[in-house]
């Protein structure tokens, strides 16, 4: 079967590839949304986060010989733990500053963190196997599907959901978005805003290293992993906005997917094409698609 | 003295400073590389410290104007002159360009446009043929300015290029003095104020981010020039943040303070290695000998201390300190 001179596993195969990113995209973006609403930075230093998540992860099976599935729960608790102690160590002297600061504050945390793993592993990517169970695939009649990408799609997708969920529909949710409104007033019925803030921190570090864990087999394990991820995940959060959870899900999930059609179709705008949605949606709709102007 | 008699005083030891500087035996490459970074830092900080937009994107104008003067040159045979020209104008052009979308929002989203933007460019010149990919743009030659000249001999560039910084940087000096300057400044204290005074804010920002964007268009076409090459490390996205890290540690907002701050990061960060091998001999910890590998993480770490302990920069303090000791307000 042919599309538009294409054949239709090849375009399916991209496409898996392009919701594998596309889930990456909506776990950054989602956690770069939540800790923005609440501490009123953006958080450069997500990217790190992620690369940490992959890295530990490589880490744990190349010197203790922890496998996978431990790690999946393991890292995002470690970097969630790294998520603690920054923000009371550093990001808690600025909120009161312009969001500049938060900005620059969080690049010089992913450059010490991207600094200190660089020395020790170099550039160069370190490879890091996929798990038993999910190597190989599943030949569906029109497609080959590989085992490990579903498997990422809908870890993500799952993981996105539950947090939309706690988010929009749990008490702890309600507390966290009227935080989000007025942290002064919620202050004021008993609630402990500084502890929500740091945990609400490190819940943002330990889905960015979630996803950092997912990627592991899937890109190649490397100190920089992050830094290219995070500047695209950015044009996401403006195309998206940060006004709502739904949002930067689907439009991280979208933005994979269009990534994936164009690397069928014209593979040399595959790199650009998120940016090139960007400047659609901002000449069209400023505030992004999902996003309020204040 | 005065706070202006100091001024005054300060920049004249650094005029004549930099006249001297190749005769007394500084290497001239390394001065005339380190007034570039000066100038580029003096023009982004028109944009952040007088407009108070933080553009995370200016490694494109400042890399993008680098390749167009370095392949007019090289591979048009253009005058020295006609490149710097068609590299500023570049940089302008960009600039227009990330302007105009970076001003369609405000605060940190206008940041993360600028910074989208920015690596686009990077993808284009990692691909585009005339930039020679990964390689970069080598070998460009020198010529002959208003073929007259000759720039091949490195005294006589470096005071070409000390004429045009200069004549640049007095250009910022004046726009910020300009009435246009004290717009700029109303838009950083109070923007929907200015608004309310009768300014299109939005056109004057613009004008402020092209302005910006040229300037560093000069200086990365002036680096072209004096390096002989443009690679992809002036468009990548680092570039960006090191001379926001130049403007951060001279003190925002202030005229000298890009030039310090610039003359420091760049000495630093050509220095570690050395200061390293000093510390580890001092200390005797081993580890230390390494810091020449390890720019990054220092350069990290120094925005790190800057943006919790030190906003106000190096000048930003001399400044606050000099004002505190004569217990006024003016400057």
């Amino acid at each position: 079967m042919e599309f538009f001179g294409i054949s239709l596993p090849g375009l399916l195969s991209q496409l898996l590839l392009g919701l594998v990113n596309g889930s990456f995209y909506a776990i950054l973006s989602l956690g770069l949304a939540v800790i923005f609403g609440l501490l009123n930075v953006i958080n450069f230093a997500h990217g790190a986060l992620f690369m940490m998540g992959a890295v530990i992860t490589w880490m744990a099976m190349n010197y203790f010989g922890i496998n996978y599935w431990v790690m999946l729960v393991v890292a995002p608790l470690i970097v969630g733990v790294f998520g603690v102690v920054i923000e009371r160590l550093l990001l808690r002297w600025i909120y009161k500053l312009d969001h500049l600061y938060g900005l620059l504050l969080t690049l010089g945390l992913t450059l010490l963190v991207e600094g200190v793993f660089r020395s020790v592993y170099g550039v160069s990517g370190l490879g890091y196997d996929t798990p038993d169970l999910l190597s190989g695939g599943t030949n569906l009649g029109f497609m080959f599907l590989p085992n490990y990408r579903a498997w990422v799609v809908v870890a993500s997708i799952t993981v996105c959901m539950l947090t939309w969920f706690v988010i929009e529909k749990t008490k702890l949710g309600a507390y966290l978005r009227a935080g989000t409104e007025n942290p002064r007033l919620v202050e004021a019925f008993g609630v402990n805003v500084p502890v929500m803030i740091t945990l609400t921190y490190a819940f943002g570090a330990a889905l960015a290293a979630f996803a950092g864990v997912l990627s592991a087999p899937v890109y190649q394990v490397s100190p920089l992993m992050g830094q290219n991820l995070i500047i695209v995940v950015f044009a996401v959060v403006v195309i998206g906005g940060m006004g709502s959870i739904m949002g930067s899900i689907l439009t991280g999930l979208g933005l994979g997917v269009v990534e994936g059609f164009t690397k069928v179709f014209y593979p040399e705008a595959s790199s650009t094409v998120v940016f090139v949605i960007m400047v659609v949606v901002l000449l069209i709709r400023p505030a992004g698609l999902f996003g309020k102007e204040n | 003295m005065n706070l202006k008699n100091i001024a005054v005083f300060g920049y004249g030891l650094l005029f004549v400073g930099l006249l001297l500087a190749p005769v007394l035996g500084a290497y001239p490459v390394f001065v005339m590389k380190l007034m570039c970074f000066a100038l580029f830092a003096a023009a982004f900080n028109l944009l952040l410290g007088y407009t108070g937009m933080l553009s995370f994107g200016h490694a494109a104008f400042f890399g993008g104007a680098a390749y167009v003067a370095g392949h007019v040159i090289k591979v048009w045979g253009l005058t020295p002159e006609l490149g710097l020209l068609l590299g500023t104008l570049s940089g302008a052009f960009l600039g227009l360009i990330v302007g105009f979308f970076a001003i369609r929002r405000t605060g940190i989203y206008s940041t993360m446009i600028t910074l989208a933007l920015a690596q686009m460019l990077f993808f284009v010149a990692l691909q585009a043929p005339f930039t020679g990919g990964e390689d970069g743009l080598q070998s460009v030659p020198r010529g002959k300015m208003f073929g007259l000249i000759d720039l091949r001999n490195d005294m006589v560039l470096y005071y070409v290029v000390l004429a045009i910084v200069i004549a640049a940087f007095l250009l910022i000096v004046r726009t910020v003095h300009s009435p246009f300057g004290q717009v700029l400044k109303a838009i950083k204290e109070n923007e929907p104020r200015a608004t309310s005074l009768g300014y299109d804010t939005n056109r004057f920002k613009l004008v402020a981010f092209v302005l910006s964007a040229a300037l560093s268009g000069l200086a990365g076409a002036l680096k072209a020039m004096v390096m002989g090459f443009a690679t992809l490390s002036d468009v990548h996205w680092t570039a960006s943040g090191h001379v926001v890290l130049m403007t951060l540690v001279g003190g925002l907002g202030t005229l000298s303070g890009p030039l310090v701050g610039s003359a420091v990061v760049v000495l630093l960060e050509n220095k570690l290695g050395e200061i390293g091998h000093v510390l580890a001999e001092m200390t005797q910890i081993e580890w230390f000998s390494t810091l020449g590998e390890s720019v990054t993480m220092v350069t990290g770490l120094i925005f790190v201390v800057c943006v919790l302990a030190f906003r106000r920069g190096i000048m930003g303090e001399i400044i606050a300190w000099l004002q505190r000791r004569r217990g006024d307000g003016k400057l």
